[in-house]
Formats: structure tokens, sequence, C-alpha cells
């Protein structure tokens, strides 16, 4: 059984339909890039499988483990391992990053009916984490991204990632804002991440961060539609030749 | 921060009208007939076996009541009160008379115990030895006195008190002990022409407690106050009254709860500090009085009127309040910066949801050379209720060199709450700096977004995001207290979101 499958997709918001009949597939183990223009409907995509509010779907849909996924709230999904890292992390004042940490990982071991993480076993896991991905111990007693850095915000996210152990993890252009020293300290973190239990779904728009993170496939999305898939060796065609090709397809 | 886990846990079991500590104790009581009239006034105090001059006192308040009309210019709306439709005393009928809490009608003592109020001495001890995190254990311990409806049931801890030459019992009790105490201060901070509310009090005031700290004692442990309304259609008045003499120093806490009930109640206490040279008092609130149901039916108008005098030189007051309670919140804890290098300090967080209404602040007048105060506001609204930061910082002529930093922040829930923020600034001398700051956010669909990706719920979203909030002012309240009021902000704002 497929980890992920969308099926003939289509979203909506308010009167605008971003996603027009969108089939992705991916299996446990993949990496699968996402690439295409600005408004193709890629954060829409990541926005949806996560559960998002604001979106209707109006057709198709979406199986993670052969569940049904649009029936569950987004914290549920969540609890089932599905994880997003966000394009623009929020800022939660006065609330400490390991205190989220806590609060949130014990959040979903609850929901899948397993037992709490008690301080203790939590600060080894957590500081266990931090330290092999080079996250200075002191960020965690900060608030939770206040006052970071794009990069550290990028950081924490996949410090998250690798604390809660998800089977999809989703990243909405984590190369966004990043110079590349931050981009490869980051690629480092998804690649150490990487394993044959977990699937990933790369979204972005340039094919730089495809050098750090290479995919098993590579999707290219234009108005809403998924319009061609290959190997990586796409994303190098894309880095020549433009969106501008797809476009006219879509 | 393990008690945010908890919150979380118990707002998930908790519905919105489910008020914790909304029920009612069946006893009998004694009260005083319905209405006012200097009958009454006559009534509570022969009651109390009050001296002449105290009886006196308040009908001279009532007789000024009488020429007063109620104010209106709080951001709030409620029906007119008949104050003749009132009762202005109620007590538990004693079985007969009681010299230790072994003979306190046990049906309080279980009231007591379902509020987690811990009565007896040995349960005190118990209940507050703690460790603080991953250090080592600190012991901590609390005299409580209790005011049920209108009477003092118990105050613990009494003899250890008296030992230091602290002086904690209810007011009523220190009428007749300590008169020439009560005579000097009662009234010297709020008097009794104070405003309509205060001099209602003034007239009726059943009960309340009473602190004396001597000069350079630091009070061996945290004074508390337990309110509690029972009886139906009852007014509580109580009046505090807490005198740190020179160089001494106490920390008072002071908690609410009422019953559930259909029918609004009245409660309009005053409270006084007097802080003398070099002296400093810590008064700490967590008001939950019953703030009525879903509908906006029922609850308690608290109409309260708290000040505090820095009347010497070098002393410190300092405010923190959690409110989350009352249909009606109206009050200002204020501070008179009269001593030079006095410092006043006001921590509040103040909480609406539902139908609830709340106008609250804090004055802070500087009159003395190089007076400081420090206001930090949190006010949070949800469901339709309105919530208003009301503030007053003035500098007199001579008071130069004072300086003032004021931060009002103000965090919106969903769309049909209002808060507003009204400061007064006045400053008569060149010298006096002021600073305020405010901000008005709203919980925004994104951190919701963000955190129920990561795993919680709405409920548990809002309850962490507002914890991040007020976390400024919850590290001003004792421990104990601080955590109760985690949770009791996680669970009044139930049922805001979603």
């Amino acid at each position: 059984m497929p980890l992920l499958e969308v099926k003939d997709l289509t979203v909506r918001v308010e009167d605008n339909e971003i996603l027009h009949g969108l089939s992705l597939t991916v299996n446990k183990g993949e990496v699968h890039a996402i690439m295409g223009p600005n408004g193709s409907g890629k954060s829409t995509l990541s926005h949806v499988i996560a559960g998002k509010p604001d979106y209707e779907v109006t057709g198709g849909e979406i199986l993670f483990n052969g569940e049904d996924l649009l029936e569950m709230d987004p914290d549920e999904r969540a609890a089932k391992g599905v994880f997003l890292a966000f394009q623009y992390p929020v800022e939660i004042p006065g609330v400490a990053t390991m205190t989220f940490l806590r609060t949130a990982l014990n959040a979903q071991r609850k929901a899948r009916g397993e037992s709490e993480l008690l301080t203790p076993a939590f600060l080894k896991k957590a500081y266990e984490v931090a330290d092999r991905l080079n996250v200075p111990r002191d960020m965690l007693k900060r608030g939770v991204n206040v006052g970071f850095s794009g990069g550290e915000k990028k950081r924490n996210e996949i410090l998250q990632m690798a604390l809660f152990e998800p089977s999809l993890c989703i990243l909405d252009e984590m190369d966004s804002g990043l110079d590349i020293d931050a981009l490869r300290v980051a690629a480092d973190g998804v690649n150490a991440l990487r394993s044959p239990d977990r699937a990933m779904v790369v979204i972005t728009h340039y094919q730089r961060l495809l050098n750090y993170v290479v995919p098993d496939f590579v999707h290219v999305m234009s108005k809403g539609r998924v319009v061609k898939s290959g190997g990586k060796e796409l994303a190098l065609e894309l880095e020549a030749s433009g969106y501008t090709q797809f476009e006219d397809a879509a | 921060m393990p008690a945010v886990q908890e919150t979380v846990e118990r707002v998930r079991r908790i519905d919105v009208d489910q008020y914790r500590y909304g029920f009612e104790t069946l006893i009998e009581s004694d009260k005083a007939p319905k209405g006012l009239s200097e009958d009454t006034v006559a009534f509570i105090s022969a009651k109390k076996s009050e001296p002449a001059w105290m009886l006196e006192w308040r009908l001279e308040a009532y007789r000024r009541w009488l020429t007063m009309t109620e104010p209106k210019w709080a951001r709030v709306n409620y029906p007119k009160i008949d104050y003749q439709d009132l009762y202005y005393y109620s007590a538990p009928k004693p079985k007969k008379q009681v010299t230790s809490l072994d003979e306190i009608d046990p049906e309080i003592l279980k009231t007591y115990e379902k509020l987690g109020i811990p009565l007896r001495e040995v349960e005190v001890l118990e209940g507050v030895v703690r460790k603080d995190g991953e250090d080592a254990p600190v012991e901590r311990r609390i005299a409580v006195d209790a005011v049920f409806d209108s009477v003092s049931v118990a105050t613990t801890f009494k003899e250890e008190l008296k030992k230091a030459g602290v002086i904690f019992m209810p007011i009523s009790e220190a009428i007749r002990e300590h008169p020439e105490l009560v005579k000097k201060y009662l009234g010297s901070v709020v008097p009794t022409s104070d405003n309509f509310f205060a001099t209602l009090n003034s007239a009726v005031f059943s009960d309340g407690s009473f602190v004396y700290v001597p000069p350079g004692v630091r009070c061996p442990m945290e004074l508390s106050t337990y309110f509690r309304i029972n009886e139906r259609n009852t007014g509580q008045f109580e009046r505090t009254l807490i005198i740190a003499d020179k160089g001494s120093y106490v920390s008072y806490l002071e908690g609410c709860t009422a019953p559930q009930r259909d029918e609004n109640q009245l409660h309009a206490a005053v409270v006084e500090l007097v802080a003398l040279d070099d002296a400093e008092i810590k008064y700490s609130t967590v008001q939950n009085w019953y703030p009525g149901n879903s509908e906006g039916l029922g609850g308690i108008y608290n109409f309260v009127t708290k000040r505090g005098d820095c009347r010497g030189k070098n002393s410190k007051i300092s405010w923190t309040q959690v409110e989350t309670g009352s249909a009606i919140t109206w009050k200002y804890p204020s501070c008179i910066l009269r001593g030079d290098n006095s410092r006043g300090e006001f921590y509040s967080i103040a909480i609406s949801n539902g139908f609830q209404q709340v106008d609250s602040g804090t004055k802070m007048l500087h009159l003395g050379k190089n007076t400081t105060s420090r206001i930090i506001s949190k006010g949070i609204a949800a469901g339709r209720s309105q919530n208003t930061y009301r503030g007053l910082v003035t500098a007199h002529r001579k008071a130069t060199g004072a300086r003032n930093f004021t931060a009002c922040d103000s965090l919106l829930i969903g769309d049909k709450c209002g808060a507003h923020t009204v400061p007064y600034v006045e400053a008569k001398n060149s010298s006096a700096l002021f600073e305020h700051e405010a901000t008005t956010s709203k919980i925004s669909e994104d951190v919701l977004f963000y955190c129920t990706q990561r795993g919680l719920s709405q409920e548990e979203a809002v309850g962490l995001v507002v914890n991040g909030f007020v976390k400024d002012v919850l590290q001003q309240l004792p421990m104990e207290f601080a955590v109760e009021a985690q949770k009791l902000i996680s669970i009044s704002l139930e049922g805001s979101v979603g």
C-alpha cells in the first residue's frame, strides 16, 4: 500500500479553484520533489494534506496508509505521522520552545495511545536530537521562533521533524530566505532523516535545493496540475529551460 | 512548565457551563432582614459586638451614601440594582461558640476542602510542601483566613504568627482587640466618602481580614484570605486592611469563588494597604467569582475599591491580579506614591469570555520625589465579552523625577469581543518621565494551524498561546497561585474557539 495517495484532487479557496484534479502517489522510503512556478498550487497541496482550514476540497481523495485523511482534523493527521515544515514558521511569544515541543510530542503520543514522556526522558531525547542536528541547546529555552533568524526558524522545523519522527515529511519551500551555508545545514538535517520507513515531499521553486536533497522523483506543477513527472534529471532540465514550456502545456 | 499540559487536559474535560466552584453548601444561616436602613447597619454592628465608635463610623458612611448616586462612567452595562432587595448580612449559624477549627460546621469545612483551601494546619503543612522543579524541596506555608458569606470562619497559624508579632485576624476581631490600630488606619486610604460602592461598604461591611506587621518584621509565611459567597441574594462586602510598619514585608493572597446562580450578586469590597518607611506589601488576587452562564444569565457584580498608600519613604506596594470570573468586574487597584522614592506596581491578567464585562486597570498617583511605578496589563477577550483597560498616571507638581512605565497588551479571540484601552496621563512637572506602550493582537489562524499541525487540539493551542501571552504577569505570582491561575485561564477560555 502506498504511504500517500492523492487522487484527482480538486480544491477551492472561496471562488477560485486552485487544484484541478491533481494526483500523486508516494511510497515509503521515497523522496519526491514538487517544482513549479509561483501560483501553480504547490503550497496549496501541502496545506490541504496537512489539513489547513479555509480550503474546500470539492473532489477527489487523499489516502494515508489507506485511511481517508480528509476526514481527520490537523492534530489527528499529525498524530498519524503527517508533518509539514512551514515556509514561514510562526512566532509564539512567551512559550519556550522546549515547552512547545514537549506539549506537542505528548499530545501526539497520547492520541496514538502511547504513554506520555516524563520530563527527564523528554529532556534527554530533545537534547540528543538537538545535539545531533547542531542546534544549540540554548535555542530550546527561547520563545518559539521569537527573534529567530530565517536559518534558525528552518532548523527549528527540522528539529521538530526529527523529534516527532513522522512517516511523511512535507517541506514547503525550505530553501526560501536561506543563504548557501544555512541551506547546507538544513539539507544535512533533512538527509539525516531519510529512511526506508519515511517518505519526503520537497516543495521548491528552485533547483538549487535539489543539489543538496537529491530526490528520487520530480514532479512539475503548473496551474493546479502535475504536468510532468520524471527522475532527478528533470530538475536539471527545468533549470536550463525554465517553466514556460509547461505553462503552455497546462 | 508541566502545568501547561495539566491545563490543557483539564480544559478537554470541562464543558462551557461547568463552573468548577458552582456548588452550594446547605447550611443554616443567620441573616439580617432584607434591605438597607440605619437598623440594618446597627444590626450588623451589634452582631459583631462592635464598640460605639465603630457603629458611629458606619452610620456616618451610611448617611453619606444616601446622598450619593451610582457612578456610570465605566464601560459596563447592567440593570439597575435594587439596594433594598439585598441581604446585607449572612452568617453561617454557629451551633455553639467557636473556639477552634474542630467546632466549625463540618459542612463548611467540606466546602473549603472542595475548593482546595486547606484549613487545617496539618493539611496546610502537607499541602504546600512541594518540590520546586528539580531543586531541593522548598517548604512554604500559608496562613489562611476563610470568609464564608459575611463571616470569617477560620484563621490558621494564628499562634505562630503571633510569635513573630504579626497580627492576622478577621477585621471584626481586630476592631475589638486592636481598636487603636483600626481607628488610626481604617478609612485612611479609602475614606468613607470615597465613592458610591466604597461608602456602601463602609456602612455595611461584615468581615474581612486585618493584618499588621510590626517594624522590621518579615512576615514568616504567605497570608491568604479565601472569600466565598454562598447565600442567595446576599451582597458580600468585605473589608481588608493591611499595615506594613517601618521596614517590614508581607505577601498576601486573596482568592474568591461563588456558587452558580441565575440572579446577579453584588460584591463590593474595599481593600486598604498602608506601607510605612522602607516597608513592602505584595498583594495577589485570583478572582474567580461565578461569571454567569453561556447566555449571560447570573454572575457576580464585582465592584471593588482597592488602594494602597506608600506612605513612607522607600516603601513599595505591588498588586498582582488574575481576573477570570464575575459577570462584571469594575476595579482599579491603585497606589498613592506619597513617600519619596516609593514604588508602585500593577500586574494584571484580565480574561473575559461569554458575556462578561471587564473595566479594570490602575491608578498610580505620584506625589513624592523620585517615585516610580510600573504597569503591565494583559487583557484577553473571547466570546462576546468586552474588556477595557482604564489607567491613570499622574505626577504632582512636587513629584520631581517621577517615572512610570506602562505596557497594555490585549489579545482577542474570535470576532465578537472587544478590547479597549483608556489611558490617562497627567504630568504637572517637567521632570516626570512617563512611557506608555499598547498592543492589540489576535490569535491568528496561522498560529492555530501551526500548533494543530504539531498535534495540539484547537483548545490546547489556545491555552498554550494565552499562557505565553500572560507569562510576564504569571511570574509575579507566588508559585502555588501561579499554577492555579494557569489552570483557571485555560478553563475560562473553554469554548472560545471552533
